[in-house]
Order: structure tokens, then C-alpha cells, then sequence
């Protein structure tokens, strides 16, 4: 069948809202794009363990501690999924890895920021998970089926942890006078760099517009920014806490709120490495792979060892 | 007095959960492959929540008793568990030193892991059908399900990197040297547990099963030697410090406080 042939139906059923299979043909760009994207969405998972990793030996209760053990734990499954959906892309879950490590693959910039107190791991739940769940909820109507339906369950477990994480802001805000600072500090460093999770403006995304047209994505960066800032501005009342933007303000004739601008100097320097923890980071992945060579190459050897005899012949007989 | 034994022996099981379960903590988001990152973390989490059963219980059974703390210090209101886990020094603390010895690589976190879990899985069963005390054996009973899948896990980990390739083999040997000498404090009685458990039973058991799996595994089974003890009575390595340094500093921070 001619190319115009295939790219048609390809494009037809997307319009049509049939979701694109593994085995179905589809536009070499649209492969690479679904790759790029589910590998990217994956490491970020598997980092973002990392930073809140960080609290779990100095949770302040068992409670805390069990909730943030779970947490992490789910974020570890949630990289499993997505590393499952790129492997049908025809991209195995060790080649994607290296692309991290070699620093070809990126993930997303929020994990290179620090968590230096315990209401960094509230603030996370609340702000990043909460920004990441409007991406994802998106995303569970994505034109390629195996992402899609690993975003489905992800999803579910995602706002969970968002609850989670205003509940912890949400008792600290109740307590003691340093406990209410505490909380009112990690606001104020999570904030902006929550914001520059949806990525640059509309009109600086590279990615963006065959990404619509292919139904990858739905809502723009700046549409789903937006709906972030009219959850978040509503919610942090409830708290008592306050947003550090002094140009946040409720627009009646938008039916918005107003917000002020981000720092892109600030963005494009942690996506090019530059910020407080990348090294950190990639470092600590690279070395949990590194160390961990040699207890993979035990269970193959060991697997290949138990694995039935096959009589000579057997195959080729077959 | 025979309340306050049955109280230490409680904590004393709250204790090696705890510990255990922390170090188990420590390697989530660093395990070899995400499938076993997944599962030690499952692991630590059923520690951590066998913990917390027992200190609850035992929280509960010192507020009734109306005791002082074990240490006779005050601790302020009623002991809870975050009390019992965030509050107490290494002194009081009553693990088995096998429970605190750092993770090192993953096959002296593996073989930790089983040499443990055999011990739990012998003990928690003797818990379930012949202690006196309902709730003891109850959270026994329901602990137990979690430490059949521990045990086989680690034993099946055992087997892989003990017959898996020779670096995998030298390093479980290594580990295997580093940790057998804290096995023999598993079956030495405390004061506090004496009079319930039978240990000799339980050394029995485990000797076989390591045994067992040993030999499939193609390691040796090492000759008694000498033997560290002190854990079940507070005498521990430098080890603990440098855990309660970490697992307690909120909650040392910021005293009296909810979270």
C-alpha cells in the first residue's frame, strides 16, 4: 500500500477516536514522539523516587513512614508500566535506561530541586503530583493504546498521593508555630518550579502542535498551567498558606486567575543541568545500575542454568 | 514483674520489625533491577507494619499497667507508638544485632533478609499455636503470611546468587562470613523470653531449613564459632546509634508535636 495510503487510515482513525496498537503501522515521527515521551515520563518516575526517598528513614511517625514507603513504592510500579509501554514500541527497557544515564533521555526537571524538610514531601504530593494528575488525566486519552492504558492506572494512584500530600501540609498548617513555617517555606520553593512543569509557553514548544494534531496531547502547556493555578489558588486557602506571587489575583472577566512570570532563565537552566541536584540525580541512578550488573548478570546466568535441557535436535525438528 | 517481661518481650519483637524494616528502607529507589526495588520495599513495608502492631499492643499494655517507662523515664501522656520507636535510646532498644548490621551489598542484604525471615517464620509460628496471649498470637498469625512470602523470596535469592556466577558466589560468601557470627544470638534467650518460647525448637528448625537451602544453593554451612549477642538487652553495635540518629530526628527536633 502506498505511504498517502497508510498515513490516511492512520490519521483517520485518530480522528475518529481508535487508538493506535502496537502492531498497527503508524508514522515513524509518531513511533519516536510516543517513545520519547512515555521513556521521558518513565525516568521521571524512577528519579522522582529519589528526592523523596530521601525522607522515608526520617518520616516523623510510623504512619508517615508506611504512607511514604507505599508512595515511593508506587511510583517505582508506575515506571515499570511505562517502561512496558515504550518496550512495545520496539525500544527495550535496558536501551532506554542508558539513554537516561547518558543523558540523551531527560526527565522532568522538578526532581533536581532539593527536599530539605519534611513538608517538601507534602509539598510534593500536593504541588507535583497535582501537576503532574492534570498532564496524566489528559494523557489517559492519548491516541496510543499502551499508553493510555497504563496513564488509566496511574492516575488512580497519582491523586491518591496528591491527598496525601495536602493532608500532610494540611496538619502541619494546624500545628506548632515552626511546623506552620515549615510548611509555608516549602510553598514558596515548590510553587514556581511546579509552574514550569507544563513546560515553556505555547509559542516556545517545539513539540507541541503535531503532538495535538496526532492526539498525544489535548491541552496545550500553557491551557493545562492555567488549570493548575485555578486548582492550587483555591486549595492553598484551605490551608491558610499563601502562593509567593504577588500578581495571583482572581480575573472575573477571564474567569481565571492571573499569575505572574515564571523564571525561564531558571527553567532552561536545570533542563540543561544546571540545577541544585541534577548531578545528584543521574549520579545515584547510575550507580544503583552500576552496582546492580552484577545481581542481573547472577539471575541470567542462574536462569539459564535451570532452563529445561532441550534434547539436540529438538529445535530444528520442531 | 512477670507484666514487664511480657511488656519487653513485645517490644523486643516491635524492635527487630523496626529495624529491619528501616534498613530494608534504605535501599528503595536504589535496588539492582525495579522489580527488586518493588519487592524489598514490600518487604520493609510488612516490617514496618508488624512494628507497629506490636508497639501498639505494647503501648497499650503499659498505659494499663499505668508503668512508668521500662527506663523509668517520663515520656509525657499516655506511650504510643511513635513514643516507643521515636523516643527510646539505643540502650533500650532490644533487636537482635542481625537486625541493625548495615546493608552492604545485595547479597549480605539478601542473606540477612532469609537468615531473618527464618528465624521470624519458626518463631512467629511457635506465636500462633502456643502462646497464652491472644493478641500476641493473633498479630503472629497475621504476620506469619507475610514472612512466608519473605522467606521465599530471600531463599530463592539465596539459590540465584549462591549458584549464579562466581562473583555472585564470592560475594555471598563474604556475606556469609560478615554475618553468621550475629545468627547465634537469635536462639540465646533473653530474661524476658525464657519462660514462653522454645528456642532450642526454634534453633532447630532454622539449622535445617538454612541447610536446605544452602545446599541448593552450593554454599557451606558454616561451623558454629563464636557468637555475638547483647541485642535482646541493649548491648549493641555502633551501628543502632547511627539508625536512631536518622529515624528518630524529627521527632527529637520537634518535640511534642503532631504529624
Amino acid at each position: 500500500m502506498p505511504l498517502q495510503d497508510l498515513e490516511k487510515i492512520f490519521q483517520d482513525k485518530i480522528d475518529a477516536e481508535i487508538k493506535i496498537e502496537p502492531k498497527d503501522w503508524m508514522p515513524e515521527a509518531y513511533r519516536k514522539t510516543n517513545i520519547r515521551q512515555i521513556s521521558q515520563h518513565a525516568h521521571s518516575e524512577i528519579v522522582g523516587m529519589l528526592p523523596e526517598g530521601n525522607w522515608i528513614t526520617r518520616a516523623p511517625s510510623l504512619k508517615r513512614k508506611a504512607i511514604l514507603l507505599a508512595k515511593v513504592q508506587d511510583e517505582a510500579g508506575h515506571g515499570l508500566y511505562l517502561y512496558s509501554a515504550a518496550e512495545t514500541l520496539g525500544t527495550s527497557r535496558e536501551q532506554t535506561i542508558n539513554d537516561l544515564h547518558s543523558g540523551k533521555a531527560k526527565y522532568s526537571s522538578i526532581f533536581n530541586y532539593p527536599t530539605l524538610t519534611w513538608a517538601d514531601i507534602g509539598a510534593i504530593g500536593w504541588l507535583v503530583d497535582g501537576a503532574a494528575i492534570l498532564n496524566q488525566v489528559m494523557l489517559c486519552r492519548t491516541s496510543y493504546g499502551p499508553y493510555a492504558r497504563a496513564m488509566v492506572r496511574i492516575c488512580k494512584e497519582e491523586s491518591f498521593h496528591q491527598r496525601q500530600g495536602f493532608e500532610i501540609l494540611w496538619v502541619l498548617s494546624k500545628g506548632t508555630r515552626e511546623q506552620k513555617a515549615m510548611c509555608q517555606d516549602a510553598i514558596n520553593r515548590w510553587w514556581w518550579p511546579s509552574l514550569m512543569m507544563f513546560g515553556p509557553h505555547d509559542s516556545e514548544s517545539t513539540n507541541s502542535e503535531q503532538s495535538m494534531l496526532w492526539k498525544i496531547k489535548r491541552k496545550s502547556n500553557d491551557e493545562l498551567r492555567q488549570n493548575f493555578v485555578d486548582m492550587i489558588a483555591e486549595q492553598v486557602k484551605v490551608l491558610g498558606m499563601k502562593l509567593p506571587d504577588d500578581k495571583l489575583k482572581w480575573n472575573e472577566q477571564t474567569r481565571h486567575y492571573d499569575f505572574g512570570e515564571i523564571n525561564w532563565d531558571e527553567f532552561w537552566n536545570v533542563v540543561k543541568g544546571n540545577g541544585p541536584c541534577n548531578k545528584e540525580r543521574l549520579e545515584a541512578r547510575k550507580k544503583a545500575w552500576e552496582e546492580g550488573k552484577w545481581v542481573r548478570e547472577a539471575a541470567a546466568a542462574y536462569a539459564e542454568k535451570r532452563k529445561p535441557q532441550t534434547p539436540k535436535g529438538a529445535l530444528e525438528a520442531a | 514483674m512477670k507484666q514487664d517481661s511480657f511488656i519487653y518481650y513485645t517490644l523486643h519483637l516491635a524492635d527487630n520489625a523496626l529495624i529491619l524494616g528501616h534498613r530494608n528502607s534504605e535501599w528503595c529507589g536504589h535496588g539492582p533491577v525495579l522489580e527488586q526495588d518493588i519487592a524489598i520495599t514490600n518487604i520493609s513495608l510488612d516490617l514496618i507494619g508488624q512494628a507497629r502492631n506490636f508497639y501498639q499492643y505494647a503501648a497499650k499494655l503499659m498505659n494499663k499497667q499505668n508503668a512508668p517507662s521500662p527506663n523509668g523515664k517520663e515520656v509525657g501522656g499516655e506511650f504510643t507508638e511513635d513514643k516507643l520507636a521515636y523516643l527510646r535510646d539505643v540502650r533500650e532498644f532490644k533487636n537482635c544485632l542481625l537486625a541493625e548490621q548495615p546493608n552492604g551489598d545485595w547479597a549480605q542484604t539478601i542473606l540477612r533478609q532469609f537468615f531473618f525471615s527464618t528465624y521470624q517464620f519458626y518463631l512467629y509460628r511457635q506465636l500462633q499455636e502456643s502462646h497464652p496471649d491472644e493478641q500476641l498470637a493473633a498479630i503472629a498469625a497475621k504476620s506469619l503470611k507475610e514472612v512466608t512470602y519473605h522467606l521465599r523470596w530471600s531463599s530463592e535469592w539465596v539459590i540465584r546468587l549462591g549458584d549464579g556466577t562466581e562473583e555472585s558466589r564470592k560475594r555471598m560468601l563474604n556475606a556469609l562470613e560478615n554475618l553468621w557470627p550475629y545468627t547465634g544470638e537469635l536462639f540465646v534467650p533473653a530474661a524476658y523470653e525464657t519462660d514462653r518460647m522454645d528456642l532450642k525448637n526454634i534453633k532447630e528448625q532454622w539449622a535445617q531449613k538454612v541447610k536446605d537451602i544452602f545446599s541448593e544453593a552450593t554454599l557451606p554451612y558454616p561451623a558454629e564459632g563464636w557468637m555475638h549477642t547483647g541485642g535482646k538487652t541493649g548491648m549493641h553495635t555502633e551501628q543502632l546509634g547511627f539508625i536512631l540518629a536518622e529515624l528518630q530526628f524529627m521527632q527529637r527536633a520537634y518535640p511534642n508535636s503532631e504529624w
